[in-house]
């Protein structure tokens, strides 16, 4: 018998598999997945390059309920090339996606939840998968209209590339501790601007900048929640019942790019200022 | 990546489609669907190069603790230790086994 008060005995979503969050996330009986990995969707292109692929393509997606609302959940898995999206895998999502949006013109407002744990476009499909994330984009922007988009980054790969471009097109963003988000992952920055300037070894830099903590209080985030099930699952209820938000994240452009605008790039940047250059306030 | 067939003789026993793990670094996903044959089909696809008989040996060592079932079983292996093969076998026999019922269904 497992002791549900003891916190060390209560499973981690971070540690758990695609597949795992997306049972978690929906009312027990309720999952239907789509293309599951027997339907054996494998990409065509990986194989060609010598690499092993996956039957589920790493990504799961998967119609359901959540609290008796009907939603559409996509989760990458991280542990399979680095969550990166290729052909299949990108047009897994964006199905599911355009799914949602059919049904809420049919009349069954459907929301959406997507786990981005995701390295971004994966490099052995490149332009296809770049297509693949334009297509999850337009999905979403069409979605967001009708019904909450809710991005979760929970981590331990985090969100990169492509992809934290889509996170920023979403209704809301839910990030934990554990969680990263950014346009350019450590090592690409520090092969770009130098080990001094960047060192993709040195973790605790790292998630000073780009970890949930940081990006909560610089305001690109939404929530900042827990790790566990539970807490996770509260939090997606949470934005569910808000609906759809009076304006997006990526309405107020405009603002961000003024803010990008006046930073003083001769200084090296660290988590303090980078945090009141984003809110706008004086470092103490 | 080497592409591996095994075909090995096997009794007909009902069976629930399984899958168990994924293709990650020293990892392997391991699928057991059903099939009309008599025989367990093996199918492998691993990145380690040059690995076959050590395949052979690890599937015939198997045998002798458990008789397999007629069975398609698809192996995608990722550079996957010979004692992690077998958990993840092992695990995936277990749930196909299992007359209680599986969520695959």
């Amino acid at each position: 018998m497992t002791d549900q008060t003891d916190a060390r005995l209560i499973p981690s979503f971070v540690e758990q598999s695609a597949r795992q969050r997306v049972e978690g996330m929906l009312d027990p009986g309720s999952m239907r997945e789509l293309l599951s990995p027997f339907d054996r969707m494998t990409s065509p292109w990986l194989e060609q390059q010598g690499v092993v692929p996956q039957f589920d393509d790493g990504v799961v997606v998967a119609k359901g309920t959540l609290n008796a609302h009907p939603v559409v959940v996509a989760a990458i898995e991280g542990s399979f090339q680095g969550g990166s999206l290729g052909e299949v895998a990108g047009a897994k999502i964006a199905g599911i996606l355009e799914l949602a949006l059919e049904a809420c013109q049919l009349g069954t407002p459907t929301a959406a939840i997507l786990v981005l744990e995701s390295g971004g476009v994966r490099l052995q499909e490149a332009n296809l998968g770049l297509a693949a994330i334009a297509e999850i984009q337009s999905a979403i922007v069409a979605l967001r209209q009708h019904q909450p988009v809710i991005g979760l980054i929970t981590g331990p790969v985090g969100c990169f590339g492509g992809m934290s471009i889509t996170a920023g097109l979403c209704s809301y963003l839910l990030m934990t501790r554990e969680g990263r988000l950014g346009l350019n992952g450590p090592l690409v920055i520090e092969q770009e601007a130098g080990v001094g300037e960047y060192d993709s070894r040195d973790r605790p830099f790292i998630w000073s900048l780009t970890g949930g903590e940081q990006r909560y209080a610089t305001g690109l985030v939404d929530a900042f929640m827990g790790q566990s099930l539970s807490q996770v699952r509260a939090a997606v209820l949470d934005c569910l019942q808000q609906g759809v938000p009076e304006q997006f994240r990526s309405d107020t452009i405009e603002a961000s790019l003024a803010t990008l605008g006046q930073v003083d790039t001769e200084h090296q940047i660290d988590a303090t200022r980078a945090r009141a250059i984003l809110t706008q306030e004086q470092p103490s | 990546m080497d592409t591996l067939l095994f075909l090995r003789p096997a009794r007909a026993v009902p069976l629930n489609r399984t899958l168990v793990g994924y293709v990650g670094s020293g990892d392997l996903e391991v699928m057991i669907d059903r099939t009309d044959g008599h025989q367990a089909e093996i199918h492998i696809r691993t990145s380690t190069q040059g690995s076959e008989a050590r395949w052979q040996q690890l599937i015939e060592r198997m045998e002798v603790d458990h008789p397999l079932p007629a069975m398609r079983m698809d192996i995608h292996d990722f550079a996957a230790t010979p004692g992690v093969i077998r958990l993840r076998i092992e695990q995936a026999l277990e749930l196909a086994l299992d007359n209680r019922g599986n969520t695959h269904d």
